[in-house]
C-alpha cells in the first residue's frame, strides 16, 4: 500500500524513497542506535559532538539532538563544520558559496564526535570532513551518521549509522528534502531524463 | 610621353573628362573618349582632386628608422593621396640647422614619391630657450617653423619668432600647449581620465595658448599657424581671432574629427595622442568649424611608434597614430557623408589651403590647363578595412585596426608620374 | 570569476558573495591555532610589487599562504623588474613559469588592465593590488567588510570619504563599490583634489567636513600624500589639517555608532589625529584584519573555482 505509492515514478521520473513519516521514524531509530553505541546517558560516558555538515546535515544534526534528548534526557552539543574548503572538486565546480561553520562552546577536544550527512556517496565529502575536523580539533574518535548510503564509494570509508541504504545507479540522483530548507520532509530518487 | 586620365570627374561634378597631362603639365581637358595619349589610365567616374598637401607628418628620420624612413613615409603618403607633406622637426638630431633640412628635402626627391618638406625648428633643440637659425633654414627652404610635440611656451620667445619669419615669408606652427597646465599629462581632462586615473590634459592649456599667439600674432603683424586644434574652445578662439584679423590658420587631424575618448577605457596606448582625444562633443564642433572653414585644413600628425612603445602600460606609452593612408577615408566618413563638405570642399581642406599656408606655389593648384599635374584619384564608393600590419609605414599603431573606411585613393599623380596605383606604390 | 581589475562594474552580487565568503573564512579561522586551509594546495600566486608597499603586500602574502597556494613575492628590488624589463615580459615569465594568479602594484593606471590582457592566452589571473591613481579593489573590499561588521550593513548606510581624491584610487574603488552597494557617498574635499567631472559621479560632494559629521555612519579619511603639499593643491600642511583633518573635537560631531576608517598608513596629526585614529570608533585595526580575509576571499573566487574562461 504506503510502498506501492512510493515506488510509483511520478511523471518527473522521480520516485520517493521515503515520506516525511519515514524521515521521523528513521532518524528516531537513528538517535536510538547512537545511544545505544556511544552509551549516552550511563555514567562515565565520554561526551558526544553532533557535526552537521552543511547544507542538510545540520538540520539532521539538530533533529538527532532533539531525539537521543526525548529518549535519554541528555542534551548533546551540536554543530555545523563546513568541508568546501577541503573538497577535491572545487575546480570541477562553479565557484561554491562557503556554508557555515559552527563549532559548539565547549569545542570538540577530546570528545566523540558524530559526523552527520544527508547522503553517503563517493566518501569525498567526508574525506574533507575529516581533514576539517582535524583543523578544527583533536576529537577522541570520529563517527559517521547518514541518512541515506546509496553506494558506490571512491574511498575506504563507510557510516555507523545509516538511515535507509538505498541500492542506486551512477547516474540517479538521490535528493533528502528537509522541511527546515526545503518546506517538506522526503528523500526522493531521480532518474536523469534519458534513462526510459 | 604623355598619360591621359580617361573619364574622371574633377572634383566629383559634371560629367567625366580626359585629362591629357605632358611633361608634368594638364595640357588639355576635354570630353570623354576624344583624348590620346602613350598610356592611358582608366578613371570610370573616379573623383579628380589635387594632390593632397600634409602640413604635419613625422617621418622619423634621421634618428628612429626602425619606426618609419623618409622611404616608407613617401609610400604612406603617396598611397594616401598626397603629392606634399611636411616633416616635422623634432628628429634625433632634431632639425634645427640647415644640414639637416637639406637632407630631409634631398631624401624626399631621392625616394621621388611625395615632396617632402623639412619643417625647421623654432628653438634650438626644441628646448624653446633660444631661437634656431630661422634665416638660414628658410633659404635652405624652409617655410614652416615648429617645435611640434613641444610648445614654444615662453611669450617672448613666440613674439620673437612671430616678428622674425615675417621676413623670411615663413609661418610658426604652433603646438599649443600650456606646460605648466599639463604636467603629467595623459588623458583628455574630463569624466573619462577621471574614473581611469589618468592626469587630465585641459583643455584650457591648448586654448590659452592659441588665444595668446593670436593676441601675439595680430600684435607683431606676423602669420600663425596653430598645429592640431582639438577642443570646441580653440575653435571659438580662432573664431573670435579672424573675426579681428589675424593672420591665423588651424589645422585638425582625422583622428580628432572622428574619435573621442571612450575609447580610452581599454587603456590601449593605441589611442595615446598629443592633444589627447577629446569629448565627441569637441568632435563634433571641429567637424563644424573645418566645414565653415574657421579651421582651414585637415593635416594628419602621422606619428610612427614602435610596437614596444605603444604594447606597454598606458602613462610609459608614447603618443600619436599613424594617418597619412587613412585621411581621406575619416574625411570622407566624418564630412562627406554626413554632408559637411563636398568634394570641391574636400580639395579645399586637404591641398588648396594647406598649400596656401605652406605658400607651395605647385601644390593644391586648380584642375585646369597649364596647371601642375599633382592629383589624386579617389573612389567615393571604395570601402576598405584597416590592417595596420598592411599600412607603408614601418609602424603599425593605427587606431583604426579592423574598421572599414569608406573611400579609397586609386591613384596618385605627382607632376604627372604616377606615384601610387591601386594601393601600391611605383617603388 | 577571472580576474579582480576595478570595482568599477563589479556587480553587487558578486561583491556580497566575495564579502560572504570573507566573513565565513574569517569565522572558520576564529580562534584556531592552524590558520591554514587546504583550498589552494598546489596553486601558484606572485606578487609583483612595482611600488613598496609592505602592508598590502603582506596581506596578500599571508593570505595566499593561509590558503595554502604557493606564493612567490617579486618587487622591484633585486629582480627584472628593476632592470628595465617591461611589465609586459615580466608578466609572461611569470605566467610561462606558472603562475596560476598574479597580484600586481604598479604606479600606472591601467597597469593590471594591461596585464591581464597579455596574460589572457596563459589563462593567468590578475589581481589589481593599486595602478596609479585608478583602482585599489581590495582595498574597498575589505573597507566594505569592515562597515558591514561595525554597521550590520551597507546599503542605506553614509559614508563619507574626506581629503586627496583626485589622486586617490582607494577612494575611486570606494565610490564604485560603496554606491553599487546602496551606501550614499560624500566626497569631502578642496576644489583642487576633486576630479573632473566629480559632479556626474553617483556622489555628493561638500567642502564643509564639519556639517557632514553629524550625518554620517563612517568617515574614511584618506591620506595626504607629501608630494601632494608641495604641488599647489593646498596652502600648507596646517591649513589643511585645519580644514580637513579629523581632530578631536570634530571626532566628537560624530554620532555615537559612526565608524573611522583610514587605508593607512596614517599621517597621525595631519589627517586624523591620534586620539581619534586609536578611539573605540576607529576600525582600523579590523581594517588590516579583514584585509586578509578579503584577500583569501579574492584568491578563492579567482583560483577555486572551474575555468569559466570569463
Amino acid at each position: 500500500m504506503a510502498s506501492r505509492d512510493r515506488d510509483a515514478a511520478d511523471p518527473a521520473g522521480q520516485r520517493e524513497l521515503l515520506s516525511a513519516g519515514d524521515v521521523a521514524r528513521t532518524i528516531a531509530r537513528m538517535a536510538h542506535q547512537v545511544i545505544e553505541k556511544t552509551a549516552l546517558g550511563a555514567s562515565g560516558a565520554s561526551p558526544v559532538v553532533l557535526l552537521g555538515v552543511p547544507t542538510r546535515g545540520g538540520p539532521l544534526a539538530e533533529r538527532l539532538a532533539a531525539k537521543i534528548a526525548e529518549f535519554v534526557d541528555v542534551r548533546v552539543p551540536v554543530g555545523t563544520l563546513d568541508v568546501t574548503l577541503y573538497r577535491d572538486d572545487l575546480r570541477r565546480k562553479p565557484t561554491r558559496p562557503l556554508g557555515a561553520t559552527a563549532l559548539p562552546p565547549g569545542g570538540i577536544d577530546d570528545a566523540l564526535v558524530i559526523l552527520v550527512d544527508d547522503v553517503l556517496f563517493s566518501g569525498r565529502t567526508i574525506r574533507a570532513a575529516l581533514d576539517a575536523l582535524r583543523d578544527a580539533g583533536r576529537p577522541r574518535a570520529v563517527q559517521l551518521a547518514v541518512l541515506v548510503d546509496r553506494g558506490h564509494r571512491e574511498l575506504p570509508i563507510r557510516a555507523d549509522y545509516v538511515g535507509k541504504n538505498v541500492p542506486t545507479a551512477r547516474s540517479e540522483e538521490v535528493a533528502v528534502l528537509l522541511a527546515e530548507i526545503d518546506g517538506h520532509d522526503a528523500v526522493l530518487l531521480r532518474r536523469p531524463e534519458e534513462s526510459e | 610621353m604623355t598619360l591621359v586620365i580617361r573619364g574622371a570627374k574633377p572634383y566629383g561634378e559634371g560629367d567625366p573628362v580626359d585629362l591629357l597631362i605632358s611633361d608634368g603639365v594638364i595640357t588639355d581637358i576635354a570630353a570623354i573618349g576624344s583624348l590620346e595619349g602613350d598610356e592611358v589610365i582608366e578613371a570610370d567616374g573616379l573623383v579628380a582632386l589635387p594632390g593632397f598637401v600634409d602640413l604635419h607628418t613625422h617621418l622619423r628620420e634621421p634618428g628612429r628608422e626602425d619606426t618609419e624612413t623618409i622611404e616608407t613615409g613617401s609610400r604612406a603618403a603617396a598611397l594616401g593621396g598626397y603629392t606634399a607633406v611636411f616633416a616635422m622637426a623634432n628628429t634625433d638630431p632634431v632639425a634645427d640647422n640647415a644640414v639637416i633640412v637639406e637632407h630631409v628635402w634631398r631624401r624626399g626627391q631621392e625616394v621621388g614619391l611625395v615632396d617632402v618638406y623639412p619643417v625647421g625648428a623654432v628653438t634650438v633643440g626644441l628646448k624653446g630657450e633660444k631661437l634656431a637659425e630661422l634665416g638660414t633654414m628658410a633659404k635652405a627652404g624652409v617655410r614652416i617653423f615648429s617645435d611640434d610635440g613641444l610648445c614654444v611656451a615662453d611669450p617672448l620667445i613666440m613674439r620673437r619668432a612671430l616678428e622674425y619669419t615675417k621676413a623670411l615669408g615663413a609661418v610658426i606652427a604652433q603646438h599649443a600647449e600650456e606646460p605648466r597646465l599639463t604636467v603629467g599629462a595623459q588623458a583628455h581632462e574630463g569624466e573619462t581620465a577621471a574614473r581611469l586615473g589618468l592626469t587630465g590634459w585641459p583643455a584650457v592649456a591648448e586654448e590659452s595658448i592659441v588665444a595668446r599667439d593670436c593676441l601675439l600674432a595680430l600684435h607683431a603683424g606676423a602669420r600663425l599657424h596653430v598645429c592640431h586644434v582639438s577642443t570646441e574652445g580653440t575653435a571659438e578662439v580662432l573664431r573670435w581671432a579672424k573675426g579681428r584679423g589675424t593672420q591665423v590658420s588651424a589645422e585638425v587631424t582625422p583622428h580628432h574629427l572622428l574619435l573621442d575618448d571612450d575609447r580610452l577605457n581599454t587603456y590601449d596606448p593605441v589611442n595615446k595622442v598629443n592633444p589627447p582625444l577629446r569629448t565627441a562633443n569637441d568632435a563634433k564642433s571641429l567637424r563644424a568649424a573645418l566645414a565653415d572653414g574657421t579651421v582651414d585644413c585637415v593635416a594628419t600628425d602621422h606619428a610612427p611608434h614602435a610596437h614596444q612603445d605603444k604594447d606597454c602600460e598606458w602613462s610609459a606609452a608614447r603618443p600619436g597614430m599613424l594617418g597619412l593612408q587613412t585621411a581621406l577615408p575619416i574625411v570622407v566618413a566624418t564630412m562627406v557623408e554626413p554632408g559637411l563638405l563636398d568634394w570641391r570642399g574636400v580639395a579645399r581642406v586637404m591641398s588648396e589651403r594647406p598649400a596656401e599656408i605652406a605658400g607651395l606655389p605647385d601644390q593644391g593648384r586648380p584642375i585646369a590647363m597649364g596647371e601642375p599635374a599633382n592629383l589624386t584619384l579617389v573612389d567615393p564608393a571604395g570601402r576598405w578595412t584597416v590592417h595596420g600590419a598592411d599600412l607603408a609605414s614601418i609602424a603599425a599603431n593605427t587606431p583604426y585596426e579592423g574598421m572599414e573606411l569608406p573611400g579609397t585613393v586609386v591613384a596618385t599623380l605627382l607632376r604627372g608620374e604616377v606615384t601610387a596605383r591601386d594601393g601600391k606604390a611605383v617603388r | 570569476m577571472k580576474h579582480l581589475l576595478s570595482t568599477d562594474g563589479l556587480d553587487p552580487a558578486t561583491a556580497l558573495a566575495i564579502l560572504d565568503t570573507a566573513d565565513g573564512l574569517k569565522k572558520t579561522l576564529l580562534g584556531r591555532e592552524v590558520r591554514k586551509l587546504p583550498t589552494l594546495r598546489g596553486r601558484t600566486v606572485i606578487t609583483m610589487f612595482y611600488e613598496n608597499s609592505t602592508r598590502t603586500r603582506v596581506s596578500f602574502e599571508i593570505a595566499g599562504k593561509w590558503m595554502s597556494a604557493d606564493v612567490v613575492n617579486v618587487s622591484s628590488g633585486g629582480s627584472s623588474v628593476g632592470k628595465g624589463e617591461s611589465l609586459r615580459d615580466t608578466g609572461l615569465t611569470l605566467a610561462a613559469a606558472g603562475a596560476d594568479c598574479v597580484i600586481v602594484r604598479h604606479p600606472a593606471s591601467g597597469a593590471a588592465h594591461r596585464l591581464a590582457g597579455w596574460l589572457a592566452e596563459a589563462g593567468t589571473s590578475v589581481i589589481n593590488a593599486g595602478d596609479g591613481t585608478h583602482e585599489h579593489p581590495t582595498q574597498a573590499l575589505l573597507d566594505a567588510a569592515t562597515l558591514r561588521d561595525r554597521l550590520g550593513g551597507i546599503d542605506g548606510r553614509r559614508v563619507a570619504i574626506v581629503g586627496d581624491v583626485l589622486h586617490s584610487r582607494v577612494a575611486r574603488s570606494n565610490v564604485h563599490l560603496l554606491t553599487a552597494l546602496g551606501a550614499e557617498v560624500v566626497l569631502v574635499a578642496p576644489p583642487t583634489l576633486l576630479p573632473a567631472g566629480v559632479e556626474n559621479w553617483p556622489v555628493q560632494v561638500s567642502h564643509e567636513l564639519d556639517a557632514e559629521l553629524p550625518t554620517l555612519d563612517a568617515v574614511m579619511m584618506l591620506r595626504v600624500q607629501a608630494e601632494r603639499m608641495h604641488g599647489g593643491f593646498f596652502p600648507s600642511a596646517k591649513e589643511y589639517s585645519i580644514t580637513y583633518g579629523l581632530s578631536e573635537a570634530r571626532a566628537r560631531l560624530l554620532p555615537e555608532h559612526a565608524v573611522v576608517l583610514h587605508p593607512g598608513p596614517m599621517l597621525r596629526g595631519m589627517e586624523i589625529a591620534p586620539a581619534v585614529a586609536d578611539s573605540a570608533r576607529a576600525a582600523i585595526t579590523e581594517q588590516v584584519a579583514n584585509g586578509v580575509h578579503v584577500r583569501m576571499a579574492v584568491l578563492y573566487h579567482l583560483l577555486a573555482g572551474e575555468e569559466d574562461g570569463s
